[in-house]
């Protein structure tokens, strides 16, 4: 199983902080991105946003990133703290 | 005192600037302090609310912090972000650093701010009379992080070149 997070605008967009999911997520960012895609428009959307980041583990990482069991993938916009 | 406080309640800069003056080698000490503005985008702002990713602020803090600290030799360094619902005029965030001499201090100051805007995970949204709006990031603070970065390269190669 793998733990998936949402954040600020996209929390809020599609109606979800959190999701568990298992095998069917794949191996990598872009199959998880792929899965997320094919759940509606507001999905697809945020997982095409050019500027959507993607944490594993709370590290940012790029689209050929591996996921393993137990991973916390977190996806969300450009920060703006500060 | 933890360097590094994420967290709701407000903080005093006259308190935080006492604990960064303890130690007596620090001969500078440079902070800063960011605010909520009353206006943004030409609308007027009654406050904001700000989100984080807990179990990634603390270590991309962290991160930032110790990077600092490789790069100018820093006595102290405290970092606070307030979390939750703000109103205009309220703090938002505080950094401060105490070191020799007034040149790291203010380089390590803008530096940690810098890269705070850009890489932690902090989000705002904003209460405005046309409502609610998420901010977006602005290319302005993704170019003066990248500065930095931009001097560590120089520097690298500056080096190799006296090494040659």
């Amino acid at each position: 199983m793998i733990k998936v997070l949402f954040f600020a605008r996209y929390r809020e967009q599609l109606g979800c902080s959190e999701l568990q999911l298992g095998e069917e997520a794949g191996n990598t960012v872009s199959s998880l991105r792929q899965l997320l895609s094919d759940k509606g428009e507001n999905w697809a959307e945020v997982m095409r946003h050019p500027t959507t980041l993607v944490a594993i583990n709370q590290t940012v990482v790029s689209d050929d990133a591996s996921i393993a069991a137990g991973d916390e993938v977190a996806f969300f916009p450009p920060v703006t703290g500060g | 005192m933890p360097e590094i406080s994420v967290q709701n309640e407000d903080f005093s800069v006259a308190a935080e600037y006492d604990l960064l003056c303890q130690e007596f080698g620090a001969g500078a000490v440079v902070m800063f302090s960011g605010r909520v503005r009353d206006m943004n985008l030409g609308d007027k702002v009654g406050g904001l609310c700000l989100e984080h990713y807990p179990a990634m602020t603390q270590s991309v803090l962290e991160a930032i912090v110790a990077e600092a600290r490789d790069r100018w030799p820093l006595n102290a360094v405290r970092v606070i972000h307030r979390v939750g619902q703000l109103h205009a005029g309220d703090q938002i965030v505080f950094t401060g650093v105490a070191s020799a001499h007034r040149g790291a201090a203010f380089d390590a100051c803008e530096f940690i701010m810098d890269n705070l805007k850009t890489r932690a995970p902090f989000w705002k949204k904003e209460q405005t009379l046309e409502g609610d709006r998420w901010l977006e990031a602005r290319q302005k603070d993704l170019d003066a992080a990248a500065r930095w970065d931009e001097q560590e390269r120089s520097a690298d190669n500056c080096c190799q070149g006296t090494k040659a």
